[in-house]
């Protein structure tokens, strides 16, 4: 008989998507929340019931644990789920759960809140005799206090805030002379971030690896592992790739460490899923990070390597199951590696990048596995987290996990929003990250280099975009025209013609002209420059053409006569129209400059010389055939010039205002 | 089950020919050059005015990718005084039909690259010829109007006096529910002011577009009156005050994109009935098994060398399969069946001079066209009806004449190509430029005239012995020799492609290799017409 039958998931994005769909397969009734952000989300088309929590900010929703626990309990629902980051760490929402009688899907209350305090934590693993960073995590606060064990320490070392995660409140400081302005500082964005402004101090390791290892403890009081994963490239302390398992992985290490992990899950009670973080130095040598107390974002390695469901794992261990298998029946098969793609410009300081996903189409293919919380015409909102899905790629090998990763990137269809996948695929394809030896100082060291891969000039890409928008045009005039035959496309009797398209990217103008020199061949000249095109195939979002000789797979979103997106191994290039061919009439730009719309008699004049204006503002009234026309600003700023006066005559498209914006 | 061809491909004689019909192609195109090369050195002052080049103007006004076929593209070669090395072809105009958003149009763009696109000797005669093309085969017309008009030095009055016929072309072209589009980049002055006027829709490009009965120039040479161009003949000044402009456009480019969205509304397509299987191409046509590429090896550039026209028409049909129409009867008249595109039509070919039987079999074979409504395929290469005794008691005359009869009387599309020889009444007989087939092409080979020059000067050599003989005086062999050669010269300087091409007596020389492509446009153009209901009204479209 189980305890619930029907789980809340209190989430949103890719993990609410996972969880339902583990939860719905295993037979519970599911239910989404959302927030009014989130109102055409793909996890709210996926569960049975679905519940509005609030408006957009997260605060307000996905934060917002009353509002959460009322929908549960005004659904029936028996248990929540609360995946990851929001409220899955929150000790006071998992106790607000179990207080009104929902099972919370993760570890008990206490063991959150003793996880949460990196400070507590420490204290707690050097007491169960786990490996820690020597460091400081004392009650006393005060700068001398901290200055002294640092000197103590030695440096460099690690500032930290010990309520944090996720970087925020993290210092590397390389000598004394940098400490006190590193304290003060971790502590402002540490009470900021966490409201709390205790910090730690831990001796910097050096270019250590990110290695962690997934526990699994039920309520009977089995505590296993289930191997590591390496975590090590990541970008100012957010992890961007992880795999299973740590290229450098032995057997006596992983025991090692694994015992460690579990003695640390022991040592707090813990029960169902949670992940140990080790820094593993070059000498193999490991010290405990943190320990996370819910399910990782990525967690699918694990599960690809392992053949386990981890989330089917945290169901049945919160219907007091026990775990049907020992430490010895885990192994690892193979090799998984997966990628968090974001939507967020690389080039451009990684910033986050909104909008519409306009075409989504995940690569599909053997050994691949792509979570994802979005659809063709989804919205990415500044609202949160930016990564818009997690590709993962299993081999028998780790070459082959991350060759198959990298045409999994290329192969999938996105456009709409600017995604990291070229970067993604340049930190695959990186010799350093190939030979298994990247450290978490990876991206930092090499972050030029990875970027310097996405760039090129441009020129044959708006060929290849000028070839497309052709013959899209030639195949709209041959669907609009009666029946003509295929023989005679792409031919004049009188010698070739030529279609002009002037494209810009970037701010960089390309002018093309397009001569068909046969069936699907063509030749484009881009100023100096002269590019033979040949495409073998077109479908709707995808052509593949030879530049040059040289083949290439383009994925391609036309906007009418607006612009067209390529995407090239990755990379998007989005190029605009300068010369629309049958675009409606442009939008008549907005000016400054009002012009009197027909010949009549200015009856008033509301405006003088000098003022400011607002768009809309009525500046005056032009009398024409017995009708009044209010002359209105079309644009804000300041009116520079007045050319009439009440009682003025003015003729059509005389100048009558001018405002300078 | 195809014909089975007998060429081969490997022979020196085809390697001969083709590098002779490709030399003849390319002196074709490199004549076309001469005037796109003319045109393009005013690119420059185009460009610093804002403008497109005209044949850019053509470029973006077609759809791209869709078919092309130009019309006239040699018109005034030869005709402007100059020689063969100098004189630049086109008529100052770029005509041709093609797609305009996927309707089938008839385009004119004046080349003002050329003489500020001053008319020629041959210009108006082009347009005209466009209009009435236009008018038969029911097409939109749109004309890029920028020209200087007539050009007072050259001033002809037969011009000026034929020039009113393109008015009343215009007029009918109208009234018989076909628009007329005039898209103004430039000037349209004098007599040219009729072009808009007369047009159903005016697109004008502001502060280049302009139209006046008389320039500037004239009004103050007539009157007196001083005047600002814009405010005579303006854009903004048409379009708000004479209301002779309907459509005003910032630029070159802005007006070319009216002209593609007007014509898309007119939805033309809309109004043609065509069946299946549509005279487009069926969707299973099928290509020739024998490559077109051929076509420029199969044939011998002397017209005297005699090949099997089979082989021709094994090159441009579907599947290289024909039905040969009685083979063993007028042997030297080759009568098929065959489809191109899918669609079916007669074809018409010489192994020789027609005979009468030849005769008697094509009037026949034509008649058959005609109650099954297929189109006609004159392939001409004759150089004649046959001459002697034996044939004139045979009816040659009689048999030739019903065959000229059934050319121009039978009432299905009719379109000719002169692929080598097309002498005498035998170039009647195969629908030449006096039966106005529909379409009228050459291949750059192609030689025309009464006869050829060296049989001319036989002839005149046989005339002068015969009546020398008569007075019993000795010939004078130097005077006939120099005779001779003079004939040979002046039959020979007008007899070819590029000569009467200039003169508009086809609509264009084409690459043989185009053969099939060229009829299948053509075939399709004609059979659109033919399923197009109009509108006609009694007096055309009045802007009022």
């Amino acid at each position: 008989m189980r305890k619930f039958s029907s789980i809340l998931v209190a989430n949103r994005g890719e993990i609410a998507v996972r969880v339902l769909k583990t939860a719905g397969a295993l037979g519970y009734r599911t239910i989404a929340v959302y927030s009014d952000a989130d109102a055409d989300a793909l996890h709210v088309s996926l569960a049975d019931e679905a519940v509005n929590i609030g408006p957009g900010p997260s605060a307000q929703s996905y934060l917002n644990a009353d509002a959460i626990i009322a929908a549960a309990l005004a659904t029936g629902a028996g248990a929540v789920h609360p995946g990851y980051g929001f409220l899955s760490e929150n000790a006071g929402f998992a106790a607000a759960c179990q207080d009104a009688g929902l099972v919370f899907i993760g570890p008990s209350p206490t063991a959150i809140e003793v996880m949460g305090d990196k400070a507590e934590a420490k204290r707690r693993m050097i007491a169960a005799g786990v490996p820690c960073v020597p460091g400081y995590q004392g009650q006393e606060q005060s700068d001398a206090v901290l200055i002294s064990e640092a000197e103590k320490l030695g440096f460099p070392i690690m500032v930290k805030a010990a309520a944090g995660g996720g970087g925020r409140g993290m210092r590397l400081v390389h000598g004394a002379r940098d400490l006190p302005d590193a304290l003060h500082s971790a502590r402002a964005e540490a009470r900021a971030a966490f409201g709390s402004d205790t910090l730690i101090l831990e001796k910097a390791v050096q270019h250590p690896r990110h290695v962690e290892v997934q526990v699994f403890a039920d309520s009977q009081g089995t505590t296993l592992h289930l191997a590591e994963r390496d975590c090590s490239v990541q970008r100012r302390h957010q992890k961007v790739i992880e795999e299973a398992p740590c290229p450098v992985m032995t057997p006596d290490l992983r025991a090692a460490m694994g015992k460690a992990a579990t003695d640390a899950a022991r040592a707090i009670n813990y029960c169902g899923a949670g992940t140990v973080e080790f820094l593993l130095d070059r000498d193999g040598a490991f010290y405990f990070l943190e320990m996370n107390t819910r399910l990782q974002v990525e967690h699918p390695v694990t599960e690809m390597v392992t053949g386990l469901d981890l989330v089917a794992m945290q169901i049945d261990v919160a219907q007091g199951r026990p775990l049907t298998f020992a430490q010895d029946d885990i192994a690892v098969r193979g090799h998984a590696i997966e990628a968090r793609l974001y939507a967020e410009d690389a080039e451009e300081g990684f910033l986050p990048r909104t909008g519409t996903m306009d075409v989504w189409h995940p690569a599909a293919g053997d050994g691949l596995r792509v979570d994802s919380g979005i659809q063709s015409g989804s919205t990415v909102s500044p609202f949160y987290d930016p990564m818009l899905a997690k590709v993962i790629a299993w081999g028998p090998d780790r070459d082959t996990a991350r060759a198959r990763l990298i045409t999994a990137l290329r192969d999938t269809v996105a456009f709409g929003c600017m995604t990291n996948r070229r970067f993604l695929m340049d930190v695959l394809d990186h010799p350093q990250f190939a030979d298994g030896s990247a450290t978490t100082g990876f991206i930092g060291d090499h972050l030029e280099t990875l970027l310097q891969g996405s760039a090129r000039d441009g020129v044959a890409e708006a060929a290849m975009a000028a070839v497309l928008r052709y013959q899209a045009d030639r195949d709209a005039a041959q669907r609009a025209s009666l029946p003509m035959p295929d023989e005679l496309l792409n031919w004049s009797s009188g010698g070739a013609l030529c279609s002009r398209y002037v494209y810009a990217h970037l701010g960089v103008e390309h002018d093309l002209l397009v001569t068909a020199s046969g069936p699907g061949s063509y030749g484009v000249q881009a100023g100096d420059r002269w590019v033979d095109i040949a495409t073998e195939n077109t479908a709707p979002n995808h052509a593949t053409m030879r530049v040059d000789g040289a083949r290439i797979v383009v994925h391609v979103l036309a906007d009418h006569d607006a612009g067209i997106s390529l995407a090239i191994d990755g990379r998007v290039i989005r190029f605009d129209n300068l010369i629309a061919r049958d675009a409606p009439d442009a939008e008549t730009q907005a000016t400054g400059q009002v012009l009197a719309p027909m010949h009549g008699a200015v009856t008033a004049v509301f405006v003088t010389k000098g003022e400011r204006v607002k768009v809309g503002q009525r500046l005056a009234v032009l009398e024409a055939m017995k009708m009044q026309h209010d002359i209105v600003a079309e644009i804000a700023g300041t009116l520079t010039t007045t050319h009439v006066a009440a009682g003025d005559t003015v003729a059509a498209n005389a100048l009558m205002f001018e405002i300078d914006a | 089950m195809g014909y089975k061809s007998r060429l081969d491909t490997s022979s020196e004689s085809f390697a001969e020919n083709r590098a002779d019909m490709l030399a003849l192609w390319d002196q074709c195109q490199a004549l076309k050059q001469r005037a796109v090369a003319v045109s393009e050195k005013r690119r420059a002052r185009f460009e610093e005015r804002g403008q497109l080049t005209p044949r850019e103007r053509l470029m973006r006004l077609l759809d791209p990718g869709m078919p092309f076929l130009e019309l006239y593209g040699l018109a005034n070669y030869l005709c402007d005084g100059k020689d063969r090395d100098t004189s630049v072809p086109g008529a100052s105009a770029l005509a041709g039909i093609g797609y305009v958003s996927g309707t089938r149009c008839m385009i004119y763009v004046d080349d003002s690259g050329i003489n500020a696109g001053a008319s020629t000797q041959m210009t108006i005669q082009k347009i005209q010829a466009c209009l009435d093309a236009a008018s038969r085969h029911k097409l939109p017309f749109v004309h890029l109007v920028e020209s200087a008009g007539a050009d007072l030095m050259q001033y002809q009055i037969e011009l000026w006096a034929q020039g009113g016929r393109i008015f009343n072309t215009l007029a009918r072209l109208s009234a018989e529910g076909i628009p007329t589009i005039a898209v103004l980049h430039g000037p349209a002055t004098a007599g040219g002011a009729y072009m808009p006027g007369l047009s159903d829709y005016v697109i004008s490009v502001r502060g280049r577009g302009r139209a006046s009965l008389g320039g500037a120039a004239l009004v103050r040479a007539a009157t007196g009156e001083i005047s600002d161009e814009e405010e005579l003949a303006g854009t903004d000044m048409h379009a708000q005050v004479s209301g002779l402009v309907e459509y005003t456009a910032r630029d070159d480019a802005d007006a070319i994109r009216q002209a593609r969205r007007l014509v898309g509304a007119l939805d033309w397509n809309r109004h043609c009935r065509l069946g299946a299987p549509h005279p487009g191409g069926a969707p299973d046509a099928v290509p020739p098994v024998y490559s077109p590429d051929e076509l420029a090896g199969l044939v011998p550039v002397d017209y005297r060398k005699p090949y099997d026209v089979r082989e021709v028409v094994a090159r441009i049909v579907d599947g290289s399969d024909f039905i040969d129409f009685k083979p063993d009867y007028g042997v030297s008249t080759v009568c098929l069946q065959a489809r191109i595109f899918g669609t079916s039509c007669g074809i018409l070919g010489n192994n020789g001079p027609i005979d009468p039987d030849g005769a008697t079999k094509a009037a026949q074979f034509l008649q058959l066209c005609d109650q099954s409504g297929i189109s006609a395929i004159f392939l001409s290469n004759t150089t004649g009806y046959m001459v002697g005794k034996a044939y004139e008691r045979a009816g040659m005359i009689k048999h030739g004449s019903k065959m000229i009869q059934a050319v121009s009387n039978i009432r299905v599309p009719r379109i000719t190509l002169y692929i080598g020889a097309s002498f005498g009444a035998g170039n009647y007989g195969m629908c030449g430029y006096g039966n106005d087939p529909d379409f009228l092409f050459s291949w750059p080979n192609a030689m025309s005239g009464v006869m050829g020059g060296e049989q001319a000067a036989l002839t005149m050599d046989q005339v002068a012995r015969t009546g020398a003989e008569r007075r019993g005086i000795a010939v004078d062999e130097d005077m006939l020799a120099k005779q001779k050669a003079r004939l040979i010269a002046h039959f020979d300087g007008q007899s070819d492609a590029f000569y009467s091409s200039g003169r508009m007596l086809d609509q264009g020389i084409i690459d043989p290799r185009d053969t099939r492509r060229v009829l299948g446009f053509a075939l399709a153009t004609c059979a659109e017409a033919r399923a197009r209901d109009l509108n006609p009204n009694s007096f055309g479209v009045a802007r009022l």
